[in-house]
Formats: C-alpha cells, structure tokens, sequence
C-alpha cells in the first residue's frame, strides 16, 4: 500500500450532511444517502475511496469508514452501503437501528486507499458479500471512460446479494454472481487464466478471499503492482490495559471494547488518523517503553516493525503486560 | 568474466539483477551478446523453465559463440537476429499475443535491455515485473538533449553525437521512455574546450 499523505490535524476535513435516504436493501444491508446540510456540493471523490461516518451514540462517538458507492460524478450525494454486524462493536447496528432520513451527521473528506489504476487495459474486479460497495463507484467510472472490465461477485445466497439484481440487469454480459447457497465457487483460477496483458485485478471482502487473490495470482505469475486489495479491520475486543502517553503526560485506561485510538480520544489527546482500520498508516505511534506483549493487527506495519515492539497503530492493535509508554 | 559492477550513481539509474526463476504461464526471454551466457546460468538453476520459454537472441559481435549453447538448453522457440531492431516486430507481436501470466527476462546490453523493456511497459507490463541482468559491453544508447538523435554504443565520454556533431557529456540521468542515457554539451560556453575523451568506467 503507498505512503499515506502527511497530515498534522487528526483525521479528514469534515463535512456536515444530512441523511437524504434509507432504503434497506436485504435482511443485513441498508443503503444510506446524505446530501450536505449546507447545499453545496460534495468535494469530488476517485473511486475506491471511502469517508468515516461518525455517530453520534447516546454521547459515545463511533467512527467508522464506509466505502463510497454513489457515481464519482454526481457532486449531490454521497452514499454507502452498510452490512448490518450483530457480533460487532455496534457502529453498524447503530447505523441500521437510529440513522433515519433527516438527521443530521458528520462525513471525513474522502480518503482512497484503494483506487483503480488508469493505466491497466482492463479491469477485472472480484467482490465478496459486501465488498461490493467501491466496485459501483468503479464501475461507474469505467462505464463512463468506456474502459474494459468484469466483475465475478461472491455472495451468500440471492436474497443476500446486495445489487446483484441491478449489476446483472444493466450489465448481463460483464457481471457474474456465485451463490454460495448453490455450491457456485468462484472459478479463480480460469478467470486468471487468459487476461490480456495489463490487466489489474481488484479484490473486496473477506480476508480469507483476499489472501486466496494475492497467492493465486502470484503463482499464475502475476505482478504484485496489479492485484489490488482493501480490507477494513474492525477493531477487535480484549483484555482492558493501561497505557502511559509521555507527550500529554497522562496516563490512560483502555477498555475492553474500545480501541487504544478511541481510548487516546476519549482522553483529550490529539491523535492523527485517517481509516481506523490498520491500512492506511496514519496513526502510526512510537513506543517509547514496553514490557509486555503486542497485539498487533493492522496490515501497515511489516514483520519486523511488529516483531521490534517499536511501533503500534493504535486503531485496531492493543496490548497485554505491565506497562506501555507511547510518544503520544 | 561477462560481469560488470556499477559503481553507485543518482536514482535516475537503472539497477540490473540476477535473472532468477519464477512462476509463471509463458517466459519471454530477450538476451543480446553474452546475455546468453545469463541465460544459461538460469538453464542450470532450472531447465524446465528454458524448455517453456521463447528466446530472442541477438548475437552482436560475439558471432557463433553462444548460438548452439542456447539451442541445446532446447528452448521452445529460439529465433537468432542479426540486430535488435530487426527482432522488433517479432519481439511486439510476442507480446501482442500474451496474456497475464508472462514473464520477461532481459539480459546482455543496457541498450538492448533499455529497449525491450520499453516494449513491455507499452505492452501493459509494470518495469518493476521484468528482470534484468547486465553482461558484456558497458557500452551506453544515448540520446542527444540538443538534436534528440540517439547514438548507439557509446563508450568514452565525451562523445561526439551522430546526429548534430556536437560534444556531449555521459550523463547517468536516464529515459525510461526513451530507454537511452542523456547526453549534454560539454563545450557550450567554451566551445573547443573539449576533454580528451576516456573510456568508460576506467
């Protein structure tokens, strides 16, 4: 993944919105659109990008990132799509059970972390469950530059499969659906197999799929530069720890369903970010002293970041021991 | 010894490696002069690789002396040129029929590898996939910044441009696009005052 832009301030600009529509798609996904409370129009997006929703919980901020769905070239709205998380840490659920049309939210400026690359000849995009949502932005953009591309889309059954009706409806001969309820696999392998030279492969959902991607095109030969992937990590519960931060001169409680980036806001401090899901690298923090073990779960750092015990990303990473000193 | 190390320059210059094997559902391999002898080095390490792959040999001034080595790593297809340019179709319509899956490996010259590479990027192919590996001659393509003629083969510094006559200086500055080092006049506010030429890298 490339280097993040360098910010002071933490997370994006902001932008209030007002929720234009809800319109439940299936029994997990609901569509959410937002106009801007002020009547302007939206700054422009790339698509693949994605914006942090934030939630107002009963006093509690929940921050999370959703892909945007809606065409890059329509300047009034913004929309996602967000699969409903029963066993999750809530942000989904509270999307689902409180979010009605009218109210009133904040959206991050758009971040991409995961555009499309211009230059390829073709693009070939494989979506797992909801790991659909960028993929219409891209499609709308590649529609409207006439560029080539294919979508293999994984779901769990036809009931399940947000937008399959209306891809397979307007694009019959470029989108196909594999229902996991009917044994239909995605044959990667074949659709590997044959690409024109140039082709990028992009690939959303589940870890597993998208490690299965990478590994699979690799030993078909292909190069690293042309699979692309994005995965959001959402922060993980555990066991409640207290960590030192040195700059702010305090000393922080983490609960056990809190990350250590919401901990670090709940108290005060200032801490730069831009997914908070481990991918994009802003909340990169220095350890200044630590006795004890590493939780480490993002996928911005390498092995030996991770193994060195000199740096955490706050967002999804957390800690077990005696005592953790950040630069924070 | 056909090895060469380069001393170390500015980021602009391109780095060669050690052709190494790699998975892949076609190979590509353009060699010119003791490239070839990359070429076998690679056969050693794995020979079933060379029985799938497609080579295009240009033997430049080594004549005779690799051209039966390579055909008995028995190659699926061995095609020997007498120059690049004249490959050039053979090596754009290789690549017109590729898909994803080939794998390209260069070796011999900086001009020869300069040049096949710029065909693999036209052909969708990032740089950064293709492997490289210097042998034999250290002699540069450069283009004149002035004129814009390429002079192949350059050994000393300065040279004298083919094109326009004028005296330029070997820059490590170099053209992907173009695949040829830059060459700038050395006598433009003295003109005359040229340095006696030196080969290169001594």
């Amino acid at each position: 993944m490339s280097a993040a832009p360098q910010k002071t301030k933490a997370g994006a600009e902001k932008i209030d919105v007002t929720v234009s529509a809800v319109v439940k798609l299936n029994a997990l996904v609901t569509r959410f659109e937002f106009t801007r409370t002020d009547g302007k129009e939206f700054p422009p997006f790339s698509a693949g990008a994605h914006t942090v929703v934030e939630m107002n919980d009963d006093g509690r901020t929940r921050l999370n990132p959703y892909s945007l769905m809606s065409d890059p070239a329509d300047p009034t709205i913004y929309a996602i799509s967000v699969r409903r998380d029963d066993a999750g840490r809530g942000g989904s659920l509270f999307m689902h059970n409180n979010v009605n049309v009218g109210d009133r939210m904040t959206l991050s400026y758009p971040v991409n972390l995961f555009p499309l690359d211009l230059r390829g000849r073709k693009h070939v995009f494989l979506a797992g469950g909801i790991g659909i949502t960028p993929f219409m932005a891209m499609i709308a953009h590649l529609e409207r530059i006439s560029a080539p591309w294919e979508m293999h889309y994984a779901c769990r059954s036809k009931e399940l499969g947000s937008y399959v009706d209306e891809l397979t409806g307007k694009y019959p001969s470029k989108v196909h659906v594999y229902f996991d309820d009917q044994d239909q696999k995605l044959p990667l392998e074949d659709l590997l197999d044959g690409q024109p030279l140039g082709t990028h492969v992009y690939v959303c959902g589940p870890k597993g799929m998208i490690n299965w991607v990478h590994s699979t095109a690799a030993a078909h030969g292909w190069p690293e530069e042309h699979v692309h992937s994005e995965e959001f990590l959402a922060p993980q519960p555990g066991k409640p720890f207290e960590v030192r931060l040195c700059k702010s001169d305090i000393t922080i409680q983490v609960g056990e369903n809190e990350s250590l980036l919401e901990a670090i806001e709940r108290c005060g401090v200032e801490a730069p970010f831009l997914c908070r899901g481990g991918a994009c690298g802003q909340c990169e923090t220095d350890v200044v002293e630590a006795d004890g073990t590493f939780d480490h779960r993002d996928h911005w750092l390498d092995d030996e970041e991770h193994a060195s015990g000199k740096k955490i990303m706050p967002c999804v990473s957390r800690f077990v021991g005696k005592t953790l000193v950040l630069d924070r | 010894m056909s090895k060469f190390q380069f001393p170390e320059s500015i980021r602009s210059r391109p780095v060669y490696g050690t052709l190494e094997p790699r998975p892949g559902k076609a190979h590509l391999m353009i060699a010119d002069a003791e490239g070839a002898e990359a070429l076998i080095d690679l056969a050693a390490q794995d020979a079933d690789l060379i029985h799938a792959a497609h080579i295009i040999y240009i033997p430049k001034n080594t004549g005779e002396t690799y051209v039966e080595k390579l055909r008995a790593l028995a190659p699926a297809q061995l095609y020997v040129g007498p120059s690049y340019e004249a490959s050039v179709p053979r090596i754009r319509r290789v690549l017109s029929d590729a898909h994803m899956g080939l794998q390209i490996y260069l070796a011999g010259t900086e001009g020869l590898m300069g040049q096949a590479m710029n065909e693999a990027m036209h052909a969708g192919i990032p740089h950064s996939a293709v492997q490289t590996e210097h042998r034999g001659s250290v002699a540069r393509r450069m283009q004149c910044v002035h004129c814009k003629g390429i002079t192949e083969d350059v050994m000393t510094d300065p040279f004298v441009c083919s094109h326009c006559g004028l005296n330029l200086f070997v820059r490590d500055h170099y053209s992907r696009r173009l695949a040829a080092f830059q060459g700038v006049c050395v006598d433009a506010e003295d003109p005359g005052n040229v340095p006696e030429p030196v080969e290169l890298y001594k």
